[in-house]
């Protein structure tokens, strides 16, 4: 079957480890799934363009929290920044999307960059407040900042332009979503190759022991600071597709309930997977969309009992549960 | 008699916790190729030595030098960059990470490699081989790519010194590498560790009288933080300050 040694029962390591990285049938399965809104739903595209765009968001902390073992309740503020960086150059006469998107990118990984230093600096409890901390401060300087950020009122007078000189953002949602899920794919190829390389092997090792990092010579804190470096910057990715797709930035962006949302998305479909994020947002938005339909008022009520099913008995949320029944079957 | 190199030195070594002095004037020397052993009762600092050379925990006074250069203010990562490695008394391994993995990182990490997040980790084919080998000098090659949280006990001690030998140590501080092993598989573990090449100066801590007399080729006796004694086996074994102060304890017991 495999390159098994029959001899000694021994496989090449090296081919082992190709293994854990390869593509299964159920990831082509995914992608092409996310492409039936089109064809099928067209009705939702905007709600796929938020998924796809809280899916980024989503993997953007599941780089830090599930495999680099960072809790933060804080994130929202790389997503925010991206999102005003986005729409407020638009605001003054740049338009242009993939310069734009990367450029708020480029801006919130900066900013993460100088956070990175405080941020481990401390740990457990401290970090989860430390990260809280910044997003509020962040939060409170947009709301002061309202001759920049238009304040509580929103950000007004945004103009983008259309992708390549060729695709404008339609009402319907056709190039939002294309869009976002080329983003989104993208930045998912990118991330899945960090966390299968030896830099995502040492994450993993900060995670499962930090104290044994230092004891093989590693400057843990610098895998650290780079890892938040780059989540922030896709946060902030994130945050300017929703800019330039909904053509609306308000503090909503920066809120302290899209730092914890995204958690939550996280939770629910699992930790250090990727997909675990793509599944979780997908989950998130579409119950918010289904319960707000039943009850407009009251729909976090369902999520509170959906996430705490699943924390009680899906611990590696349900991308984990799923696949821990497909690998059962399978022996 | 040649004179000997000396790779590993402490001098005046100093760290109190409150009022409680745990290291006092602790002034040691390894030799090239050393198998020196680090014995004392319980609660002698031995743990608390190793920490402060290692840089886990800094010195109140005093100074660390490896190879002539002076450590005593780099960060614990930045010695092991110089050689300077341990292992811990109680098991510090990866639980979810196979050893392969565990191994491989710290290769990669020895060689400035761990923070490349654009190349696929197959991709370092050497550190991958290097670290297999490593798991089979130590017999572990059989169980290389389980998980290391499901190893039995004793599997896991080795492979923390696997992890420490991946780092290419001049220098390696065992805190009690057979700690919680049964008699018979530990001294299969001091053989594993005697029979490391000799361009590894090593120092370790071991409570079995029997082992350390087997294995030691020096022995340094501490008790309430200070040095009581450093000689060679023999004289260890019939210093009456010895007898009384570690042996005693269990002769009489």
């Amino acid at each position: 079957m495999s390159a098994t040694d029959p001899t000694t029962g021994t496989t090449d390591p090296k081919i082992w480890m190709r293994r854990q990285g390869r593509w299964s049938a159920f990831e082509i399965l995914a992608w092409l799934a996310a492409l039936t809104p089109f064809f099928l739903f067209p009705t939702y595209l905007p709600l796929a363009n938020q998924i796809a765009i809280a899916a980024l968001f989503a993997i953007s902390v599941d780089l830090i929290l599930g495999y680099a073992g960072i809790v933060t309740l804080g994130h929202a503020m790389f997503f925010g920044l991206g999102a005003y960086f986005a729409g407020i150059i638009s605001v003054y006469g740049w338009g242009e999307p993939i310069t734009g998107l990367l450029m708020a990118g480029a801006f919130a990984g900066l900013i993460g960059f100088i956070a990175s230093f405080l941020i481990t600096r401390v740990q457990h409890l401290a970090l989860i407040m430390v990260t809280l901390g910044l997003g509020f401060l962040t939060l409170e300087l947009a709301n002061a900042m309202s001759w920049l950020t238009g304040g509580t009122d929103g950000l007004r007078g945004m103009n983008r332009w259309p992708v390549f000189g060729q695709f404008r953002f339609d009402l319907w949602g056709y190039t939002s979503y294309t869009y976002s899920l080329i983003v989104l794919f993208i930045c998912f190829l990118l991330s899945r190759r960090l966390v299968n390389s030896s830099f995502g092997l040492a994450l993993r090792g900060v995670r499962e022991n930090v104290k044994r990092m230092p004891a093989i010579g590693s400057d843990h804190k610098w895998h650290l600071r780079k890892i938040y470096t780059i989540s922030a910057a896709i946060a902030g990715l994130a945050g300017a597709l929703m800019a330039q797709t909904t053509n609306v930035v308000t503090l909503d962006a920066l809120s302290f309930q899209r730092s914890a949302d995204v958690v939550v998305m996280l939770i629910l479909g699992g930790t250090g997977r990727l997909y675990g994020a793509i599944l979780g947002a997908f989950i998130f938005l579409m119950a918010r969309d289904q319960l707000a339909g039943v009850n407009p008022q009251y729909w976090y009520f369902g999520i509170g009992i959906l996430l705490m099913l699943v924390v009680l008995f899906m611990p590696k949320g349900i991308l984990g549960f799923l696949s821990g029944l497909v690998s059962r079957r399978g022996k | 008699m040649s004179p000997m190199t000396d790779v590993l030195v402490t001098e005046g070594l100093n760290k109190s916790f409150g009022k409680l002095e745990v290291t006092r004037n602790v002034s040691i020397a390894l030799p090239q190729g050393a198998r020196h052993a680090l014995i004392g009762p319980n609660g002698a600092g031995k743990t608390t030595l190793i920490n402060l050379i290692t840089g886990q925990i800094r010195p109140d006074s005093g100074r660390i030098a490896l190879d002539g250069e002076e450590v005593t203010g780099l960060a614990p990562y930045a010695r092991v960059k110089r050689g300077l490695t341990r292992t811990f008394q109680i098991n510090t391994l990866f639980p979810d990470l196979a050893p392969i993995e565990a191994v491989t990182l710290a290769v990669c990490e020895r060689d400035g490699k761990a923070g490349q997040f654009w190349r696929r980790l197959p991709a370092h084919a050497d550190a991958i081989d290097e670290a297999f080998a490593i798991l089979t000098q130590l017999g572990l090659a059989d169980v290389a790519m389980r998980t290391t949280r499901h190893l039995p006990y004793g599997q896991q001690r080795l492979l923390e010194i696997a992890l420490a030998l991946a780092t290419r140590p001049r220098v390696l501080l065992l805190d009690e590498p057979a700690a919680g092993v049964p008699k018979d598989e530990s001294a299969a573990l001091f053989a594993v560790i005697s029979a490391l090449p000799q361009d590894i100066s090593v120092l370790f801590i071991e409570h079995d009288m029997d082992i350390v007399f087997k294995f030691a080729s020096r022995i340094i006796v501490l008790v309430s933080g200070a040095v009581l004694l450093e000689a060679d086996p023999e004289t260890v074994r019939n210093d009456p300050r010895v007898r009384e102060v570690y042996l005693g304890q269990g002769h009489h017991g």
